[in-house]
């Protein structure tokens, strides 16, 4: 019963499906496992916070027990989040405001703003927790932010319909895509400047560096692939096409991509395909594809990597992976258009 | 089963090809200048048929425009530059002068706004012979068979692939009865033989046939003409072919039998809508308000895709010339990002752009075609229109 509900294709257009259809398809173990390890693991609960683009809203999630804890007001169209590295602060761009809201991880009060420039949607933090950079769609800009002084350093001019941004962890690189000029662009943060590019698959989306920060994956939303690129050499050294039975082409549009710690294995989402892809990080196959909500758009790891949260866009839900079983435990219902997820440990 | 392998097996060529073409970008070399003739006439303010919508004069600019803006951002990073200039011959001028004497040698593509009859005019000017033409304009199926030319790309979908998206989404719903209203233009006559070709393609049945004979000053007779028009046999759905608006407007609501009407109004198939938002589109959907301050109409979407499949194919080569950026849109490798999904290519015997069509009612998208389950062993986009079996198209000779 339970396979059949993870590879079955038919769920895929069904939009009513209450909540409780998942706890009685699940199998009714698994389901007590979680409950029972959410008396257990009180210490080492962690926090999930998703922006929820139609509630101007940010959905405050307790994993463990798999629920909903609360929902607070934040400003208009909130899209892309980050938390800062010491776990202290959450930056929640609200693209309707044309700003990035700076929110106390504790209190959830709203603490300051960032100036973002046009309708900000996706941007990244470096690991050293000062810089931000954010990209803006409409003007073919990436902006470089300093967090501390909430000033823009720098404009960077990008291709056109800046989506994706990433920065590795060894700080070394802030990579952008651009969505129509089909490339992604190697910044140096140092001196915030182009200084490689490299043509890649239509529509590239969304970029994830490896833990080691020698690999940048990157999804591509109109051809329906992975790429993975060298950070040596910036050359696409393996393409990864995704084929889902059932599921048409156009369908897949690869968005959201995460590698674990180890660079064992890669996660894709794979949007209205409603599918996450593993993939082995080691050989590039796709080892599956598991059904989660629909239009399924960001991922996240817990801190401890065992578990992998993703937003699902019009299923208005997230749906938890437990990483070892490799299997979708719980689906948690959170309010309209989950974009973003941020974890705190 | 088989259509699927064959599918994939197309994706993987697709994306080897791609791979290959693989190049990184530290430019710093002298620049390449690619430049591009935009062409079109003036034309007369139609007499109004409506109050609502305002006549647009200049449909096709603004796309050419925002897609050079988009091919000279990435140009800043593989050394190109593009130069659009525009050609609009007043309304007494004559388009084969202006061609002749001021698009001359300098300009290898050429992005053609004008009407259908004046097309292959202009391709078979022995000054168009080397050069590349988009027509972004004409829906017109005998510009994509027996008058096809070699040097001719058609970037919006003709009359049969709308016709085609049309009666999937019918046979989708079961409206498989057909009563078909067409009105008195030539243009109305091409429509509804697409629309019959499209229901014998796809098995939908025409129960009943009328042409408009009533008058198109219907405001104020509409009710009573349109429920003694359309008192006829049993059927499921209207279609209608008045591709100039003249009367189609006028049968919704007012059909002796409750039917949904579509078509050329009510639900109709377009290349493009301000309706549309998936894939991205509503990226470009704002970008092209804040410039041309209005929205993008079909021909602005076809002249943007024009001058983007220019750009597209020379990021690719790193070539100007015209022979080598045409061989790139024609081939397999070669796939332009048009906010509809799957990517859009030309069809490589007749030089049409293969693409999903939209399915809007005026308010709202309904549906994008081709409808999921029409199947195609090569790609389910030329589940729409003459695929190659069909075509008449004898342009390679």
């Amino acid at each position: 019963m339970r396979n059949t509900f993870v590879s079955g294709n038919a769920y895929g257009t069904d939009l009513s499906r209450p909540l409780a259809q998942w706890a009685t398809k699940v199998a009714p173990t698994a389901v007590f496992a979680i409950l029972s390890m959410a008396f257990v693991a009180n210490a080492q609960a962690e926090t999930l916070f998703v922006t929820l683009e139609k509630d101007n809203a940010l959905a405050v999630v307790d994993p463990i027990a798999g629920k909903l804890i609360k929902t607070v007001g934040i400003g208009q169209r909130p899209r892309g989040i980050v938390i800062s590295p010491d776990n202290k602060f959450l930056y929640v761009a609200t693209s309707d405001d044309n700003t990035i809201q700076i929110i106390d991880a504790e209190t959830l009060k709203v603490v300051g703003q960032l100036p973002s420039g046009d309708d900000p949607e996706t941007f990244a933090i470096n690991a050293a927790g000062d810089r931000l950079y954010v990209s803006n769609e409409d003007d073919s800009l990436v902006t470089v932010i300093d967090i501390a002084d909430k000033k823009v350093v720098k404009q960077i001019k990008v291709g056109v319909e800046p989506e994706g941004i990433t920065a590795s962890p060894d700080n070394r690189w802030v990579v952008s895509a651009s969505e129509t000029t089909n490339m992604v662009h190697w910044i140096d943060p140092k001196t915030n400047t182009i200084v490689e590019n490299t043509l890649v698959d239509p529509r590239p989306r969304s970029l994830g560096f490896t833990a080691d920060s020698q690999q940048l994956w990157v999804t591509s939303e109109m051809a329906g692939t992975l790429m993975v690129l060298d950070v040596n050499t910036k050359q696409i050294i393996k393409t990864i096409p995704f084929d889902v039975q059932g599921v048409t082409r156009d369908k897949i549009q690869p968005v959201g991509v995460v590698i674990d710690k180890d660079s064992k294995r890669g996660y894709v989402a794979l949007g209205p395909a409603n599918r996450v892809a593993v993939i082995n990080a080691q050989t590039f196959e796709v080892e599956s594809y598991l059904l989660v909500g629909q239009r399924v758009w960001n991922l996240a790891f817990s801190p401890d990597q065992k578990r992998l949260y993703t937003t699902n866009g019009t299923s208005n839900d997230i749906s938890i992976i437990d990483l070892d079983s490799q299997k979708v435990t719980k689906s948690v219902g959170v309010g309209n258009y989950p974009w973003g997820v941020a974890v705190k440990p | 089963m088989r259509s699927i392998n064959l599918s994939l097996q197309f994706t993987i060529k697709f994306l080897f090809i791609i791979h290959l073409l693989s190049v990184n970008f530290v430019y710093a070399g002298s620049k390449q200048t690619i430049n591009i003739a935009y062409l079109t006439q003036e034309q007369k303010v139609p007499p109004p048929m409506s109050n609502l919508d305002a006549f647009i004069k200049d449909k096709g600019i603004w796309g050419a425009e925002l897609a050079t803006d988009d091919n000279n951002t990435t140009g800043q990073f593989t050394g190109q530059q593009f130069v659009l200039k525009k050609f609009i011959v007043p309304l007494d001028g004559n388009v084969i002068d202006t061609f002749n004497k001021a698009i001359g040698d300098q300009y290898p593509y050429v992005v053609v706004n004008l009407p259908s009859d004046a097309i292959n005019s202009i391709a078979d000017l022995p000054a168009a012979k080397q050069k590349l033409l988009f027509d972004v304009a004409s829906i017109d199926d005998v510009l994509r068979n027996e008058q096809c030319r070699h040097n001719v790309l058609h970037l919006l979908p003709n009359r049969a692939m709308r016709a085609d998206a049309l009666a999937q989404y019918m046979m989708k719903k079961r409206w498989n009865k057909w009563f078909l209203v067409i009105g008195a233009t030539e243009e109305d006559r091409l429509f509804a033989d697409a629309l019959r070709r499209a229901a014998k393609r796809f098995g939908m049945k025409i129960v009943e046939e009328k042409t408009w004979e009533h008058t198109y000053d219907a405001r104020r007779t509409a009710q009573s003409d349109v429920a003694v028009f359309s008192q006829v046999d049993d059927y499921d759905v209207l279609v209608v072919a008045d591709e100039q608006g003249r009367f189609g407007e006028y049968l919704e609501y007012r059909t002796w039998n409750a039917r949904p009407v579509i078509g050329t109004q009510g639900l109709i198939a377009t290349a493009w809508h301000r309706t549309h938002e998936q894939w991205g589109s509503v990226q470009i959907q704002n970008r092209f308000k804040e410039q041309a301050g209005r929205w993008m109409e079909e021909q602005d979407y076809a002249a943007y895709l024009a001058v983007r499949a220019v750009g597209e194919a020379a990021t690719r080569t790193q070539s100007t010339e015209v022979n080598r950026l045409k061989a790139y849109m024609l081939s397999d490798a070669f796939a332009l990002q048009g906010y509809k999904g799957n990517p859009l290519s030309f069809r490589s015997w007749d030089g049409q752009l293969r693409q999903p069509v939209l399915l809007a009612a005026p308010r709202s998208l309904v549906a994008v075609a081709p409808i999921e389950g029409f199947l195609h062993p090569k790609t389910e986009l030329d589940t729409l229109g003459y695929d190659q079996a069909e075509s008449t198209c004898k342009w390679s000779q």
